[in-house]
């Protein structure tokens, strides 16, 4: 492996780690269903997509690239639709998001 | 730096599993399990790679497939609100 590509390497995985730790924090410690959404968006998203880049600046030949590759192809197909389906499906079932209490007051008056 | 990557995802599977086992409604928990899932296909991919067994990567592959179907569990929980059966939901929604 090349110095520059063990340095991109490196430098992919960490910044993974990061949004991998920020989502789990976001996910424990944001107050609200959709709000929690978003950290676990994050590292559906931003952790996934930058640790397999991570591992594939490493690979050692095509074919673990390629897996690696529709491994991530997965993730991105699955990981929004299920987001999306479960957001629906939370609205459907009546979970109201947390808004600012003003805005509550002058919406739930609306149809 | 693979043994650093792996430490934060299992800090963030803990994170997960907290959030699982405490989480008010039950969307929470999907959330926190569905996330729970697409960390394991990484803890795969990278003790794979931490152990030089590239095959490590079919089994992540597995458990994106599997991840699938989790999905569609959802989008059958999207139609009825429940895993109950279809005439037995009809009658809990009325």
């Amino acid at each position: 492996m090349s110095g520059a590509l063990a340095v991109a390497s490196w430098v992919l995985l960490a910044a993974g780690s990061v949004f991998a730790v920020v989502g789990g924090v976001g996910i424990v410690r944001l107050p609200d269903f959709f709000t929690r959404m978003h950290g676990a968006g994050i590292t559906d998203t931003m952790g996934a997509a930058l640790i397999l880049g991570g591992l594939l600046c490493q690979s050692p030949d095509w074919q673990v690239a390629v897996k690696l590759l529709m491994i991530l192809a997965f993730l991105f197909i699955t990981s929004p639709t299920s987001g999306h389906a479960l957001a629906r499906a939370a609205l459907a079932n009546g979970l109201k998001p947390r808004l600012d209490e003003r805005e509550t007051e002058a919406t739930s008056s609306t149809p | 730096m693979l043994d650093v990557t792996m430490v934060a995802i299992l800090v963030t599977m803990a994170l997960a599993l907290a959030r699982a086992s405490m989480g008010p409604t039950v969307f929470d928990r999907i959330l926190a399990v569905n996330m729970f899932g697409t960390k394991t296909v990484l803890l795969i991919a990278v003790i794979g790679f931490l152990t030089d067994r590239p095959e490590f990567l079919d089994l992540g592959l597995v458990y994106a497939l599997i991840n699938f179907i989790g999905v569609v569990a959802l989008l059958r929980f999207i139609r009825f609100g429940h895993f109950a059966e279809p005439d037995e939901a009809e009658r809990m929604d009325r």
